[in-house]
């Protein structure tokens, strides 16, 4: 089979003669193309910008938790000095325990009994250590108890918010005291707020040795560590061994998702719907494309007889008009993407966010060439077809 | 090379439809080397189609056509593009010049299909721009050229790939009678240097400045 004998170089050439030669076109043809690529790449560097927001919020969020509690079939509690093994661990910022504390006695906010008061049963007891109050962040109005209560196994206790409501104490400077069945507790302090582990709002905090001397507790349930960013896995990995090194497989400890996860589904969510806007844009500016070369095909009927008269073969002419429309696509894709980055770049720095740019996007005008390519493939097959007499015949 | 540029034998063309419309019927014609034949018939004669055949536009429906000896009735598109670019030159009625490019790009056109580099082109068309006195505007506008200095760059682009047959589709209509004459000199002056040219014309005043002069009538050609 012979070849055509026009170089594809020369073609080229003359492809962008065509192109040059209506520049007014020419832009207008580019414009929606180059809006839908402009799209694609501000919305795909946005959601990669933005994301790298929202994962940095989850970075500062109380994520870098693990929770260590008893492996159930195994243990029911975990060793007594769990919290102080687990502060020897790199990595670890705090430590507290928490645990539940079984009372059968009810609640009450004064001695008297009241039968007509009912008592209320339903606030829960915790033993916790005042390691617990710097890992949940939390803030306490009064004061928290300290080593001495601690140590002495003082009958003092903390109320959450909602319980000091629930009881009807408010004012502290009083020393106020509630009852657990007979036995009375000193409210050193409310807990106003906390970041995780909410129960503590709605119960009755007492340190550990209370918790056994006045109601039998017997051992601590649950420990939750604070550790140093991206330091919540391996932590989790280690404490088991650091906890109980004769029988590991009887603590569990558990991490949130790794923000890693959890940044790539955020980004996820945001990209694809933009994208697919994005997408349709740009299919949109292709449709553009593709009428406009149709259009030109059909003004250039005299140019496309004298050529073939010339000796164009229909292959030629499908080159000339595909290389067109190739070159429209490519051109359309540059602006786009230059434009695209732009917006991109002043949309992050009016919100003050770090501009993340995906080095992939660079090849966005490539897919504007793409387009170019299949949007001019059927004007560039009209062109081919047209009948060299038919067509000079239109002169 | 055959003395014989042209030999038509027997070509018919139908165009379907209903009825069929024969436009050209039972032609016999030859052209020799350095001939000038005027074809003269009034419009709906047929004789734009026998340009075209003449020019490997269209493919007689019957009949055979060689071109420097060689059979083109049974080419494919490919090989009747290529014998067009390298052995026939068409000089349109309307010029047919790219008003986007320059006289010496328009003239340098007629060696694009034919695989001439880009500086051969530019060199053959220099030459042929002198040949018809247009030097002094290869890098003008066709939109600036008189109607005269248009059908003389389209000439210089005909003859860039040095074809063994002119075709000229009434090629001074366009023009007023100066230039006509200017141009019908060149034709002539062509001729004399050696050039074979098929002229299609409804004037027969200018059919008569051709060696050989034939009438087309309803698709039959006589002498």
């Amino acid at each position: 089979m012979s070849r055509d004998r026009a170089s594809l170089r020369a073609q080229i050439g003359e492809a962008m003669a065509g192109v040059s030669a209506r520049p007014g076109r020419l832009a207008l043809t580019m414009v929606g193309e180059a809006l839908g690529l402009a799209a694609l790449v501000a919305t795909v560097s946005l959601a990669t910008t933005a994301s790298g927001q929202v994962a940095q919020h989850f970075d500062d969020a109380a994520a870098n938790q693990v929770l260590v509690e008893p492996e159930e079939s195994r243990a029911t509690r975990l060793p007594a000095d769990a919290e102080g093994r687990v502060r020897e661990l790199e990595g670890v910022v705090a430590a507290g325990t928490l645990s539940r504390v079984e009372v059968a006695d009810p609640v009450r906010a004064v001695p008297v009994v009241d039968p007509q008061a009912p008592p209320d049963p339903s606030l829960p007891v915790l033993a916790a250590s005042p390691g617990i109050f710097d890992v949940v962040d939390a803030e306490v109005a009064g004061r928290t108890y300290d080593a001495g209560h601690v140590a002495r196994a003082d009958a003092v206790a903390l109320l959450g918010a909602g319980a000091a409501r629930r009881l009807g104490i408010g004012d502290l400077s009083h020393g106020p005291a509630i009852f657990v069945g007979d036995q009375s507790l000193t409210i050193v302090g409310i807990i106003e707020s906390v970041r995780g582990r909410g129960e503590l709002l709605d119960s009755i905090v007492v340190p550990e040795p209370t918790a056994t001397r006045l109601f039998g507790w017997r051992g601590v349930t649950s420990l939750q560590v604070e550790v140093a960013p991206n330091a919540a896995e391996t932590i989790a990995r280690q404490a088991p061994l650091a906890i109980a090194p004769a029988n590991p497989a009887s603590v569990v400890a558990s991490a949130p998702p790794a923000d890693t996860t959890l940044r790539a589904s955020v980004q996820g969510d945001v990209s694809s719907l933009l994208v697919l806007l994005g997408v349709v844009t740009l299919v949109a500016g292709g449709v553009g494309i593709a009428n406009i070369m149709l259009l030109s095909v059909m003004e250039r009927i005299g140019e496309i007889g004298l050529r073939r008269a010339l000796g164009a073969t229909r292959g030629n002419l499908m080159t000339q008009f595909l290389v067109e429309s190739a070159t429209v696509g490519l051109l359309g894709g540059i602006v786009g993407t230059g434009v695209g980055f732009g917006v991109s770049m002043a949309v992050a720095l009016g919100r003050d966010w770090t501009p993340v740019l995906d080095a992939r996007l660079l090849a966005a005008p490539l897919a504007g060439l793409v387009v170019g390519v299949v949007a001019g493939a059927f004007p560039a097959w009209r062109a081919g077809a047209l009948e060299p007499a038919a067509a000079l015949r239109s002169l | 090379m055959s003395d014989v540029v042209v030999r038509l034998a027997g070509v018919c063309r139908t165009f379907p439809g209903d009825p069929p419309v024969e436009v050209l019927h039972d032609i016999d014609l030859t052209v020799t080397n350095g001939e000038f034949v005027a074809i003269v018939g009034p419009s709906g004669s047929g004789k734009s189609t026998l340009l075209n055949v003449l020019g490997l536009l269209d493919t007689p429906t019957t009949g055979s056509y060689l071109l420097d000896g060689l059979d083109t009735t049974t080419a494919g598109q490919r090989r009747r593009a290529r014998l067009r670019a390298a052995r026939i030159g068409f000089v349109f009625q309307s010029f047919q010049l790219l008003p986007h490019l320059s006289v010496l790009e328009n003239a340098s056109l007629g060696g694009l299909y034919l695989g001439m580099s880009g500086r051969s082109r530019n060199r053959r068309a220099e030459q042929l721009l002198d040949r018809v006195g247009l030097s002094h505007r290869r890098h003008a506008r066709p939109t600036t050229l008189s109607g005269g200095e248009r059908q003389r760059a389209a000439i210089a682009r005909a003859l860039v790939a040095g074809p063994s047959l002119l075709l000229a589709d009434e090629p001074t209509g366009n023009l007023d009678t100066a230039s006509a004459g200017s141009v019908l000199e060149l034709f002539e002056e062509l001729h004399a240097d050696g050039a074979t040219i098929v002229m299609i014309t409804h004037d027969p005043g200018i059919a008569g400045r051709a060696g050989r002069s034939m009438r087309i009538v309803d698709g039959r050609l006589s002498a």
